[in-house]
């Protein structure tokens, strides 16, 4: 699903080394915290993974696209293989809940009959039923990332990518929202969680991945976020 | 809904959704094309007011006294093969008497007998630039006693001729270059407010044409709505100034080009333009953010 081998990043304006030889493996059906530091290089990760930037060496595949040598026509199909969630929800204020996540199935061609099922049914499953025609800034921030994460899941991603998606929430809130990526990865899609929230991901048994100094420092089975 | 009336809706509620800098687009687009329209108008006039004072211009051949009529009309010919006249008419001594007596007091002339007068040739130019040369041929035409041109005033057109193109042409590339600078930027300041819809839209995988297609609906409607606004102002801007300089004083020494004569190539122009601008400028605005 995702395959990183010796990835190496420089950023070609200030010449930062971001990456140093990153190797990450991620299959079909886990759930993976990414950890580490500000500036340790997990931005940089989710960026080479969905296509914003290019790597400076090394090989990436993700859901079959070699990201090293994609062409940016093929960016789009790329993305629509993945679901990204960020902490500030990026929402469209002029929008209906409905229309924030049905926005995302239009803009792949999806027809009105299949949008009018799919959207409900997933608003339904972040638990937003009810509030399909409130706007963004009439919600709370863990029901605007509960429509982010309904925007992310409508088109049936095989991946889903959430970057720090609790920084603006409250540790109850937080608590839920993984709960919630965690019932999804039950379903079958493939969670990637950005955070330096260690209670958090000592909450949850999975796999986590640190980061540092653009290195991975540890990858382990035993669910501690165990760098300090 | 299908995908094309999705994009189309898109585009249209896109206008009413930043109504202020869609007011403001179309404000600068009407701005300039005015600004443009009513300067083109006037060169139009000008070069026509020049044309018909050139084509008033004629060049007058007068006949030697001692040919007959028959001998005098038996010139037209040569006169017609000289390079640079483009119309001959020949006039008797009798005619060209009654058209002095119609632009004159006839009592002038009851003492007058038509010899006094000599047969002539009219001879229009094709081009009045070189007067000074046909004249010089005209009088080398056997039986040609005089040739009477208004150098100087033909000389005087082609200097105010060269000048108004020159000038006018100067203007009008300074002017499309201002009003599309504005006018690009305009709608390159509406499309930032709306780069992180844009962001979104990438971010979720639509591809660069969708998320183009409502700018460039956006910007054709735009343009559209400027260039037709800015068409119907210039419409009655013209005919008010052109009405008053008809009825006042000047209107006895300086003739117009009715709205009606240049009606759709304005109209053709100012659509023209006015959906150029709006989608190339709209679709350019956006490609920067397109490129993530």
């Amino acid at each position: 699903m995702v395959q990183m081998n010796n990835v190496r990043m420089i950023y070609d304006s200030s010449g930062t080394e971001a990456l140093n030889g990153v190797d990450i493996e991620i299959h079909e059906g886990e759930f993976v915290f990414l950890v580490g530091p500000s500036g340790s290089g997990k931005t940089t990760i989710i960026k080479l993974l969905t296509g914003e930037v290019q790597a400076a060496g090394g090989e990436i595949t993700v859901n079959g696209f070699d990201m090293r040598r994609i062409k940016r026509r093929k960016l789009p199909k790329l993305r629509r293989t993945l679901g990204v969630i960020f902490q500030d929800f990026r929402l469209i204020d002029k929008m209906t809940v409905y229309d924030n996540v049905a926005f995302a199935m239009r803009v792949v061609g999806a027809k009105s009959k299949d949008i009018k099922e799919r959207v409900p049914y997933v608003l339904e499953l972040v638990g937003l039923k009810g509030r399909e025609k409130r706007y963004p800034q009439e919600l709370s921030g863990g029901e605007q990332q509960r429509v982010a994460i309904a925007r992310a899941l409508v088109n049936s991603p095989r991946m889903i990518i959430a970057d720090e998606p609790t920084g603006n929430l409250d540790p109850v809130r937080s608590l839920e929202l993984m709960l919630l990526l965690e019932k999804i990865n039950e379903l079958g899609t493939t969670v990637l969680v950005v955070t330096h929230e260690k209670e958090l991901v000592n909450a949850f048994s999975k796999r986590v991945v640190a980061i540092d100094g653009g290195k991975v420092i540890s990858d382990g089975m035993d669910g501690y976020y165990n760098y300090e | 809904m299908n995908r094309l009336g999705y994009l189309i809706k898109s585009g249209i509620t896109g206008i009413f959704s930043h109504g202020l800098m869609s007011f403001a687009t179309v404000t600068i687009i009407m701005a300039c094309l005015i600004i443009m329209g009513s300067f083109g108008l006037l060169v139009v006039n000008i070069n026509e007011m020049l044309s018909g004072l050139e084509d008033e211009n004629e060049v007058v051949a007068f006949v030697d006294d001692a040919l007959t009529l028959e001998e005098a009309e038996a010139l037209q010919p040569l006169i017609e093969a000289v390079p640079n006249v483009a119309g001959v008419e020949f006039i008797t001594n009798e005619q060209a008497m009654e058209d002095f007596q119609e632009d004159y007091d006839p009592e002038l002339f009851e003492i007058l007998d038509s010899s006094t007068f000599r047969h002539r040739y009219v001879i229009h130019l094709t081009d009045i630039s070189l007067m000074s040369q046909t004249k010089a041929d005209l009088e080398s035409v056997d039986g040609v006693a005089d040739v009477n041109a208004h150098l100087d005033y033909a000389q005087a057109f082609i200097t105010a001729r060269n000048i108004v193109s020159i000038v006018s042409l100067i203007l009008i590339i300074i002017l499309i270059v201002v009003s599309f600078f504005i006018m690009s930027n305009t709608i390159k300041l509406a499309t930032f407010t709306r780069r992180e819809e844009i962001a979104i839209m990438k971010m979720v995988g639509a591809s660069n044409g969708f998320i183009r297609c409502p700018f460039i609906v956006e910007g054709l409607v735009l343009g559209i709505l400027g260039g037709g606004l800015a068409y119907l102002i210039e419409w009655g801007l013209y005919n008010l100034v052109t009405g008053r300089i008809v009825t006042g004083v000047t209107g006895t020494l300086i003739s117009v080009v009715p709205f009606s004569t240049v009606m759709y190539p304005l109209l053709a122009a100012f659509l023209g333009v006015g959906i150029l601008v709006g989608v190339v400028g709209g679709s350019s605005a956006i490609r920067n953010y397109l490129k993530v």
